[in-house]
């Protein structure tokens, strides 16, 4: 990591669930590992979140759902990011799917997905080794 | 028992014998310790090794315990009891289409359910019509998907709305589901004087801890208000607010703040109540509660004791209340979501019958068991039924139906009670002293206090202080149920294209004249001749959608969101 | 086209990197900082300051509707404080600007405090520049809202808003002294609520006061009566900070100088303090020498920081 970098990550809930027990578990358990948390509160558009990140300028996504819409919503936003030409942002996932939906979240470029039970050590230890902070930007376009 | 039941001598005795007893356990101690470092309930309780009628000796049995069905009703609302008639079996229930829901209402009718509970999904509890942007993915997800009083006729489709009483988990929309409920029994020829049933219409709590929000506080207890309003007058056998502490708890509360906030919740809706003009015990005796029944066996039971003694007491010295009715705490229950793991789903049965076990011993009017796949999804028929059938077990087999409050006079159990009610009480003096429950939202207070309590218990489980068997011991992976439901993501198209029908087919100028009324009612100051809900019950017949109702709401009160701070 | 073009032509994507490089004050970002500055001057930069609680995000939220109706583009910066045991943060302000959040209009960055006090972060003020030459025509800055030192505000923008609410008397009391240096305007929000009245006289006092003792430099902060939850009395206040904009700029040109002059003077003096250090820690690890040794040299009573201070700029500067 260069010097003087710190991670920055979105905290966000798809959708119009507003169980926001774990996003604000979570959201706590990355600023005391010394992460830059942007929450966003519930009831978020997948473009609300895109722009969000983008703006952000953060490292990585956690999305957070309980409601089953993530069928629609993590595709979606995989899609935007895609489209915004800012598939370097890391994508994870927490909260309940159903098992056979794991691997096509993961097929889509959902980094990881984290599952009722995971411990908040573990979340935050696999963010620290997976996800890096990206370079300076260039003066000059290289 | 009961005030100086206890001679001096033998209190004397009491605690010679109890410094004995004492003086043994800790020398026993020094052979094997203690099995744990600190012994705490669910909400991180402390809890003695023993309680002893010392440690309810200050306690006058009338005054404080009492018989069932008098003040202060520590013993449970009714004389009778589980004796006369049970609580009500009312299992949440809503999935995919008003169709596919009407069919579990009838499945679970025809396995002897005694009420009707109906979960809605997103969009309806946010207040969006199936086509709405916003609205995408979540059709039918997490219930049934209601925008207009067709869905509403196919919902109940068949079922006698005057012998069956039905509960509605619906906060800020309440008010225009309910006039959908009513207009739509008044087509089926029933009358509003017979109808009986609960919307939850709990704004509070949605502040608090479920952020279903739509509405400032405000204008958002005024809608409340003019359906308690409106119920009293109109609809006399309908619960208009069912005051929850379910959501409060699922937050990551702890039982004393689930308790208190939900009475502090009441409290704001009498006095808003008394504000509009209405006598208290007008209104007060429609006022229902709703408990969440955690793990923690005990602690469950005396919370729901303490809730009818704290209630009964706060109603009759705060309120003046004189019709006892007004001080009942009528309640659901639901056992606890948050305490099911997904990990060795079946593990759930167990969870669920100690929950609703407690529930029965802590005196519940009506009760949801949950299903063992509700860690994942709304349950499937197979699940469902198991959970139904726990309940008639407990109610049918075990033989604790027999007997009234059969806890009461244990040391502990009394002790745990006296303590909850104290611990609340605290919190019920602190947000009278921050102005009240509105004021203490915008503060973020019980918002704060349920996060720090949510971090706490997440922290002392990943420390091994808290265990879950199946989760930090004994941890398994998860593996599939066989029998998970699956709702069809087609359906979304088909609710969209039937929504989009229902609306070309209405008279344009009878919709326009009915919203234009419900405007002029909304925009004046609240009263009864501004309440929402006569203008509500024209709207919905005119064939304004639920989005359509609550779009006028957001224009003329303003929309709330989260502020969201830690 | 290089990051400094794409900056100017409002890029949002090349705009957040370098605003994040500032943040983490990657060396790099001063050389494009300095292709950007002759690219500022075009932005009206207004503060948002006040305790938590207050406000301040539903406020700036609302004058962001008001600014946009206008056709204008507006940037956002809000600072929330950074955890002094993690040096993590949670950064929630944006919550409450989520209309704006599919508006290309409308750039919201979250800030944390990082261990700087004074209301804003270290980087505050570059990052204004850079919203500024992007092309934002409002730069909406709110403050951390913990302490009552947020001083720094009142430098950076051309027209501060103070925010307070009814029943914050020990709120007044601590503005009092600088009362005329932070606020060019006052608002008393949640203004619907007990004790309203009492907080307006009690401002009004002391802005009495203020502009006897001569701080007012001809112009009377007004006070805004606001409830932003129900975007009421947000056309009054509005047109309060566009009211103060004209005074600077019609005033002569005196007023508007005095006020560029004032922000180009704390910029350079922060920037040249903040060089100077780096450049001497810098020097100092160089030689090998440490600060942890000096700390414990004063520790053990071997030495001062007087005279420790005074060697290290003899040796490095002298």
């Amino acid at each position: 990591m260069e010097k003087g970098r710190k991670l920055r990550i979105l905290v966000a809930k798809p959708g119009l669930d507003g169980h926001d027990r774990g996003a604000r578990v979570i959201a706590r358990a990355f600023r005391d590992a010394g992460f830059e948390v942007v929450y966003t509160g519930c009831h978020q558009t997948p473009e609300q979140i895109v722009s969000t990140a983008i703006q952000e300028d953060v490292d990585i996504i956690g999305l957070s759902i309980l409601s089953g819409a993530h069928t629609y919503s993590f595709p979606r936003i995989m899609e935007l990011l895609k489209e915004s030409n800012a598939q370097d942002i890391s994508v994870i996932g927490g909260g309940i799917f159903p098992l056979e939906d794991i691997p096509k979240l993961k097929e889509i470029g959902i980094k990881e997905i984290f599952e009722p039970g995971a411990k908040l050590q573990d979340i935050t230890d696999w963010v620290t080794t997976n996800i890096q902070p990206r370079q300076a930007v260039a003066l000059k376009a290289r | 028992m009961g005030k100086k039941v206890l001679s001096e001598s033998a209190l004397e005795r009491m605690q010679t014998e109890y410094n004995e007893w004492l003086a043994e356990y800790k020398q026993a101690l020094q052979k094997m310790p203690e099995r744990l470092g600190r012994f705490s309930t669910v909400s991180d309780l402390e809890i003695k090794p023993l309680y002893t009628p010392q440690d309810i000796e200050h306690k006058d049995f009338f005054e404080e315990i009492g018989f069932p069905g008098f003040y202060p009703f520590t013993r449970g609302v009714q004389s009778t009891m589980y004796r006369a008639r049970l609580w009500t079996m009312r299992m949440f229930a809503g999935l995919g289409t008003s169709e596919d829901t009407n069919q579990r209402f009838h499945y679970l009718i025809n396995h002897g359910e005694t009420g009707l509970s109906t979960a809605f999904d997103f969009p309806t509890l946010m207040g969006y019509d199936t086509n709405s942007p916003l609205a995408r993915g979540e059709c039918g997800k997490c219930g049934v998907a209601i925008d207009t009083v067709e869905d509403m006729q196919r919902l109940f489709a068949n079922i006698n709305l005057e012998k069956v009483t039905t509960s509605m988990t619906i906060n800020p929309p309440a008010s225009i589901v309910w006039a959908m409920y009513i207009a739509n029994a008044e087509n089926e020829g029933y009358s509003r004087s017979k109808l009986g049933g609960t919307i939850q219409n709990d704004c509070l709590k949605e502040f608090i801890a479920q952020k279903t929000l739509m509405l400032p506080p405000e204008p958002s207890l005024r809608l409340v208000t003019d359906t308690v309003e409106f119920g009293t007058r109109e609809v006399p056998r309908w619960n208009t607010i069912s005051i929850s502490g379910y959501h409060i708890r699922e937050a990551g509360s702890t039982a004393v703040q689930e308790l208190a906030f939900t009475i502090y919740d009441g409290i704001t809706y009498v006095e808003e109540g008394i504000k509009r003009g209405l006598a208290v015990d007008d209104f007060a005796g429609r006022l229902s509660f709703f408990w969440n029944s955690h793990i923690d066996f005990f602690e469950e039971i005396a919370k729901m004791r303490a809730s009818r003694r704290l209630w009964a007491r706060l109603m009759k010295e705060r309120f003046k209340a004189k019709d006892p009715r007004s001080m009942l705490m009528r309640f659901h229950t639901q056992t606890a979501g948050c305490s099911l793991t997904a990990q060795e789903p079946y593990n759930n049965i167990i969870r669920t019958t100690t929950e609703g076990l407690a529930a029965i011993l802590g005196g519940t009017q009506s009760l949801h068991t949950n299903s063992l796949d509700e860690v994942y999804m709304i349950p499937s028929e197979e699940a469902v039924l198991i959970a139904l059938r726990t309940q008639q077990i407990l109610a049918d087999e075990t033989g604790v139906t027999n007997v009234i409050d059969p806890l009461a006079g244990s040391y502990f159990i009394e002790a745990l009670t006296d303590k909850m009610e104290e611990e609340a009480t605290e919190y019920i003096r602190k947000l009278d002293e921050l102005g009240g429950m509105v004021r203490a939202i915008e503060r973020d207070y019980p918002q704060m206090e349920i996060a720090d309590a949510a971090y706490h218990f997440q922290q002392q489980v990943e420390a091994g202080e808290k265990l879950i068997i199946g989760v930090n011991k004994y941890a398994s992976e998860r593996r599939e149920l066989e029998f998970v439901l699956k709702i069809d993501d087609t359906i979304e198209k088909m609710q969209v294209d039937r929504t989009n029908q229902f609306k070309e087919k209405r008279n344009k100028d009878r919709y326009r004249r009915a919203m234009d009324e419900l405007r002029r009612r909304c925009e004046g100051p609240p009263s009864w001749e501004n309440n929402v809900m006569p203008a509500l019950i024209e709207a919905v017949r005119a064939g304004a959608t639920e989005q359509e109702c609550c779009d006028l709401y957001r224009e003329v009160f303003g929309v709330y969101t989260d502020p969201g701070t830690f | 086209m290089d990051i400094v073009e794409q900056i100017i032509s409002g890029d949002v994507r090349a705009t957040a990197r370098l605003l994040r490089d500032i943040d983490d004050e990657i060396p790099t970002s001063k050389e494009i900082l300095k292709e950007l500055y002759p690219h500022t001057g075009k932005a009206y930069v207004i503060g948002f300051t006040g305790s938590p609680g207050v406000g301040k995000s539903t406020l700036v939220d609302q004058m962001a509707i008001l600014y946009r109706k206008e056709g204008k583009t507006v940037g956002i910066l809000a600072v929330d404080p950074t955890s002094p045991f993690s040096g993590g943060a949670i950064l929630g302000d944006r919550i409450r600007m989520q209309r704006h959040f599919l508006d290309a209009g409308v750039f919201i960055r979250s800030l944390a405090t990082r261990g700087h006090f004074g209301g804003l972060t270290r980087s505050t003020n570059d990052m204004v520049n850079v919203l500024d030459a992007m092309g934002k025509d409002i730069i909406i800055v709110e403050t951390v809202g913990v302490g009552q030192d947020e001083v720094e505000i009142a430098n950076s923008a051309h027209s501060t808003v103070l925010v307070t609410v009814p029943g914050m008397g020990d709120d007044i009391q601590a503005i009092k002294a600088g009362i005329m240096e932070i606020g060019n305007i006052f608002v008393v929000n949640k203004a619907d609520r007990e004790g309203s009245r009492k907080t307006i006289r009690e401002l009004r006092n002391m802005i009495e006061i203020g502009c006897r003792r001569g701080g007012s430099n001809g112009w009377e902060p007004p006070i805004i009566e606001t409830e932003a939850l129900k975007s009421r009395g947000m056309e009054e206040l509005h047109g309060a900070i566009e009211k103060h904009r004209s005074y600077l700029l019609s005033s002569g040109e005196d007023k508007w100088k005095e006020v560029i002059e004032k922000r180009v003077r704390i910029q350079l003096i922060e920037t040249l303090k903040d060089q100077a250090f780096r450049t001497l820690l810098d020097r100092m690890e160089a030689r090998g020498d440490s600060l942890d040794e000096l700390v414990e040299k004063v520790v053990d009573k071997k030495s001062d920081p007087y005279t420790l201070v005074q060697e290290i700029i003899s040796r490095e500067l002298g």
